[in-house]
């Protein structure tokens, strides 16, 4: 399969007064991709989404689509639409109206809008709706009709400013699905902004993550949560405890580190490159580490013992904050999926914890 | 001692709009009565409102009055959203200034100033220079008026219209506009009330011949408060209340000061 590049950002930087929104971002985004923008808020994320919809310039780097630069065309020339996250449907508009308004700019005859709203109303299931004004919609309906109006023209690429984070927990699960489908159907690339880590590792294909103007880490989500590159991916997606140490020595891809206070760990099937004494830490996921009263240690597991610190019950799941002897908090997770009693330990119990050797992964510096 | 404090300030409240309203009131209902003294009521009589037709030099005044206010609100009301439009861009921090100091600065100022302007200028005092007067001190207003409006619309609306295919003058004529209209229109009409209303500004700047509704009852009350000086007071003062009730429609939130 060839890959084309749809939309390449090339050294993209963008400065504010003395912040630096942006600082030489490049990226490659491929025909039909999700691809999702993730980071804390003040990360540059939505900067970037502007530079991409065209309502800012950037200080220099260039924008490409389709291998043409876009960097200084007006927004209504890029082939691209923007959902806003408060949606921004025109309020002395229906709801038909709205959806014809890109046809109409684009000079499209009546009654061609008139059919191709009428799709896209059924298309996004309210089809009733035509006469309505935006005011009379809920959050959910807005956002459809929001993406219907962003859709009707078909686009090269659609982005997504946090679209969801207005709406309720629940609606919000039902829109990602929503989302996910539809971008499956209609194949047109889709950048998604977001912060919440969550949603990033459910709807995307690939995700960017940033901090502080920069691109962190680029990658499938089973590779960032399983693999991040630093311990900023690691903390950011999802849970992780991150056991400080530094590197005693790597043969091939097993690795030997001396965890600061615990001791010597064996780490097997490392993808990391490292130096011997290096600085490093263990990341390792809660669901990753094994929790028993006794454990009978297998040559490819390391183990400590400790005491429950603090629990929290979640329902599905229990989470154990355990005190390892060092003083070291670690977050263990329990799946609360056998029939009957669920509460496995109580405050101040003591357990042990496990973890195989390829349970963890390591991050330098 | 709750309920006195409260009593109170029901009688203070009274008290005030008494004195507010009773001489409009008195002026309404003299202008009904059948006498020519303003001192005790005769009798229910529509003559005045009558005579007020024949009077040339009334109807004259109050023609030119309507020409000036509507001439005046509509280039106050076009020159004002385009200031009040600038000023919510925030870009340039003196404008606020320049827009506003002519409602700020006092009425005999901006009247003797423009008079000394015009004479400068050696323009002929009369329609024109009455209708620049109020032009310059009705912006203000229009501007105000506007750019609460403009406050209150979500930035990303104009940003969606050009994202949606819409180039700058269609974003302004499909989105902006519209959603302003009601601003620009309560300015409008405000603008069309004060400038029908003015007198000191009016005075400075008027010729020969160019004398409008307020300046005609002036010259008329210099002899006496006649009946028919009540019967066009009225008129005005009508005229004044819908435009005012039509502007606080369209625009309910300039006037709550939101």
């Amino acid at each position: 399969m060839e890959i084309t590049a749809l939309l390449e950002i090339v050294d993209v930087s963008r400065h504010f007064d003395d912040f630096v929104a942006l600082d030489k971002v490049s990226l490659h985004i491929e025909a039909g991709e999700f691809f999702t923008l993730l980071g804390p808020s003040g990360c540059g994320k939505t900067t970037l989404l502007r530079l991409i919809a065209g309502f800012d310039q950037p200080d220099s780097g260039d924008i490409l689509l389709d291998g043409k630069s876009i960097t200084s065309a007006p927004p209504e020339q890029r082939p691209l639409h923007t959902i806003f996250q408060n949606y921004a449907l025109f309020p002395h508009m229906t709801v038909a109206e709205n959806i014809g308004f890109p046809l109409r700019m684009a000079g499209c005859a009546k009654k061609d809008i008139q059919a191709r709203v009428a799709e896209a109303l059924e298309n996004v299931r309210l089809p009733d709706k035509a006469r309505h004004y935006p005011d009379a919609l809920s959050g959910g309906q807005k956002q459809r009709i929001a993406i219907a109006r962003a859709l009707v023209n078909r686009p090269r690429l659609l982005l997504l400013d946090e679209p969801l984070s207005a709406l309720d927990a629940k609606l919000r699960e039902q829109m990602q699905i929503e989302l996910i489908n539809l971008q499956k159907d209609i194949g047109i690339t889709f950048i998604y902004v977001t912060h919440d880590q969550g949603e990033a590792l459910a709807l995307s294909h690939r995700i960017a993550v940033m901090d502080q103007g920069r691109i962190v880490q680029v990658d499938v989500p089973e590779r960032l949560y399983g693999f991040p590159n630093s311990r900023f991916v690691a903390d950011f997606i999802g849970k992780c405890n991150l056991l400080e140490g530094h590197v005693r020595e790597q043969q091939g891809d097993s690795v030997t580190v001396e965890l600061d206070g615990l001791g010597v760990v064996h780490i097997c099937r490392s993808e990391t490159k490292c130096v011997a004494g290096s600085r490093c830490a263990l990341t390792l996921r809660p669901e990753k580490i094994r929790l028993a009263t006794t454990v009978s240690p297998t040559e490819d597991e390391s183990h400590f013992s400790g005491s429950v610190h603090d629990m929290l019950y979640l329902g599905d799941v229990t989470v154990y904050i355990v005190a390892l002897a060092n003083g070291l908090l670690l977050e263990a997770l329990l799946a609360n999926s056998a029939s009957g009693r669920t509460n496995f330990f109580e405050v101040g119990d003591p357990v042990e914890v496990a973890w195989s050797c390829d349970a963890g992964h390591l991050v330098l510096g | 001692m709750m309920i006195k404090k409260n009593l109170l300030l029901w009688i203070s409240a009274a008290l005030v709009y008494l004195f507010l309203y009773l001489p409009l009131v008195i002026v309404v209902v003299f202008s009904f009565n059948d006498s020519r003294l303003n001192a005790e009521w005769v009798g229910f009589t529509w003559k005045w409102y009558g005579k007020l037709l024949h009077n040339r030099e009334m109807l004259g005044a109050a023609m030119n009055s309507l020409i000036i206010a509507t001439v005046s609100a509509g280039a106050a009301t076009i020159l004002g959203t385009l200031a009040g439009m600038a000023m919510s861009q925030n870009r340039l921090r003196f404008l606020p200034l320049l827009v506003l100091a002519p409602i700020a600065m006092p009425e005999i100022l901006m009247g003797v100033s423009l008079l000394l302007l015009f004479i400068m200028v050696n323009m002929t005092l009369g329609l024109l220079s009455i209708m620049l007067a109020h032009i310059t001190f009705c912006i203000g207003f229009v501007a105000l008026s506007v750019q609460a409006r403009m406050s209150s619309m979500d930035p990303a609306l104009v940003e969606a219209a050009r994202d949606l295919g819409a180039s700058p003058w269609r974003c302004f004529r499909e989105i902006t506009l519209p959603l302003l209209m009601p601003g620009i229109l309560a300015g409008g009409l405000m603008a069309f009330t004060l400038s029908i209303d003015d007198f000191v500004i009016t005075f400075f700047t008027a010729g020969v011949g160019s004398s409008t509704l307020p300046l005609q009852i002036y010259s008329m009350v210099k002899i006496a408060v006649t009946p028919e000086v009540n019967a066009v007071s009225t008129l005005l003062m009508l005229l004044t209340l819908v435009v005012i009730v039509g502007a606080s429609r369209l625009s309910p939130a300039i006037f709550r000061g939101e």
